[in-house]
């Protein structure tokens, strides 16, 4: 392994494997790798395989020896650079060192994890919160965990990967309803067998379009249909509603749900992820949710920066005004340029940009990291209905003039590529 | 015409419009193979059947089912525990 790694790697050096009994399990990835190498092939830059040489600020990196104004991270309030949360970090590293080496339920749980999860129950106004280590590992805890074999997860069939990903780890019935459909929900709730739990699970802000779920209609199905309902906040922390809990308390429908997930990766500017909840026995899921269990705990550092931008963000009124500005302005800049976006307004702080197939994608995506701006590229499968979008994402600290400057760029782009007139 | 060939035949006209290159129907016919059908038009094509005859097809059946004929048993099945 030690001699191989030194000598840069060469396809024609490649031994094929000898096939007279089983094969090679990596056949079957055949058709995505010739796929990607066609795309390659005409000259594009990998989408899937850029490198932030240097990052300055929330809004502002090096790639490929270029400054290019960051749009499409999901930093949606600027925190990562946050001076207060940079100290808090610093000191836990000093203090508690650079690893926990453990999980939650055994020498994981630090000082630090505890005072996060006394951020969250402030911020949320919540009796219970679990800090769990990435919000897909919430996701994968909480559905696989609380729904049983007899039980059934109603979900949106545009839900997130992690979702998912959480309904094929347990063992419950599974049943799907159409993207935001609330006539479609209960139609499917209402088909239920009587025996049996039910969790409806929904999404404030759906990150691929940067849709909002029409909360208020939806849970109010749920409830009458004695479901517990879930909703996934990630895109939504931090400035919808009074206190920037999300898109349900916007809806104030905040008494009807029963367990709120979100993550640290993208407002609070870190890494990690959480369910919060009033029910009187979530603390049981410390011990039965495998997810939370079998890995190892957040560094001390992370929680410790997490924490506190938690804290900072119960006070962020102003951040998140001028995030919405800036997501309106961009929307309607763009709109007017003549592209195509994926709702009638700005829903939120993710506006995608649909395009007619992935090699226009591909090249608008690259002329516009030309330019100077990074947008998010996304694909089917991970996309509803075969969409090629670029999605913008945009930060609180995104200034007046960048934004400017990236409507120039889209002009510039769009020209060049002939996605716009 | 039996309540099975009845069943046949609805989900057979549920299946046209997704039934792009105007494959011949049996009970043999497989989605994923003969159909070349992906994940997108399932979801379409499962609730359409869903909401013709009002019942579930959890995703936990949806795995086990490959051809039209273990479609249509299904139905059967499902409509016959109401
Ligand atoms: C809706 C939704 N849920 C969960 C996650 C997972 O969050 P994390 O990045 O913390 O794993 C994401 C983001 O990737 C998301 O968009």
């Amino acid at each position: 392994m030690t001699e191989a790694a030194r000598t840069p790697y060469d396809p024609a050096d490649e031994v094929p494997m000898d096939h007279t009994v089983g094969r090679d399990l990596f056949s079957k990835f055949d058709p995505l790798i010739n796929e990607r190498q066609a795309l390659l092939d005409t000259g594009v830059r990998d989408p899937f395989a850029l490198v932030m040489e240097k990052v300055h600020s929330p809004t502002l990196a090096t790639i490929n020896a270029k400054k290019t104004i960051l749009l499409g991270t999901y930093n949606y309030m600027g925190m990562t650079f946050d001076p207060d949360v940079i100290a808090a970090g610093k000191r836990a590293l000093d203090e508690y060192g650079s690893g926990t080496t453990g999980s939650r339920v055994l020498n994981g749980t630090y000082q630090g994890h505890k005072e996060c999860e006394e951020a969250l129950k402030e911020f949320y106004g919540t009796r219970h919160a679990m800090v769990f280590s990435t919000g897909y590992q919430a996701n994968l805890g909480l559905m696989s965990t609380i729904a049983g074999k007899e039980d059934y997860i109603i979900l949106d069939a545009d839900s997130h990967a992690s979702i998912y990903d959480g309904c094929a780890l347990g063992n419950a019935q599974i049943v799907r309803f159409r993207h935001n459909s609330v006539e479609d929900l209960e139609k499917r709730l209402r088909r239920l067998p009587p025996e049996g739990g039910r969790l409806v699970v929904l999404e404030g802000v759906y990150s691929m379009l940067g849709d909002i779920a029409p909360l208020k209609e939806m849970v109010a199905v749920a409830k009458a249909a004695g479901a517990m309902i879930v909703v996934d906040e990630a895109h939504g922390m931090g400035f919808f509603g009074k206190h920037g809990r999300g898109v349900f308390e916007e809806a104030g429908v905040e008494d009807d749900i029963d367990f709120v997930v979100g993550t640290f990766s993208k407002s609070v500017g870190t890494v990690g992820g959480f369910v919060v909840s009033n029910h009187p026995k979530f603390d049981v899921m410390r011990l039965v949710c495998r997810p939370y269990v079998f890995t190892a705990s957040l560094p001390p550092s992370v929680v410790a920066t997490a924490a506190t931008s938690i804290r900072k963000l119960m006070h962020a009124g102003n951040k998140r005004g001028h995030l919405w500005e800036n997501s309106r302005r961009l929307h309607l800049g763009l709109r007017e340029l003549g592209f195509t976006l994926a709702t009638p307004e700005a829903q939120s702080a993710i506006i995608a940009v649909l395009l007619p197939d992935q090699n226009t994608t591909v090249r608008m995506w690259q002329a516009l990291l030309e330019q100077g701006v990074y947008v998010n590229m996304a694909r089917p499968p991970a996309t509803p209905a075969g969409m090629y979008l670029l999605r913008c994402s945009l930060c609180a600290d995104h200034t007046d003039e960048q934004v400017g400057q990236i409507l120039g760029m889209f002009e510039a782009a769009g020209r060049a590529t002939g996605c716009i007139a | 015409m039996t309540d099975r060939d009845e069943t046949f035949a609805k989900v057979a006209e549920l299946i046209e419009p997704f039934n792009k290159k105007d494959i011949q129907l049996t009970e043999a016919t497989t989605f994923a193979g003969d159909l070349e059908w992906d994940s997108l038009i399932v979801m379409d094509f499962v609730a359409s059947v869903e909401d013709e005859f009002d019942i579930l097809i959890t995703m936990n059946m949806q795995a086990e089912i490959e051809s039209v004929g273990q479609l249509v048993d299904a139905v059967e099945n499902l409509r016959n525990e109401e």
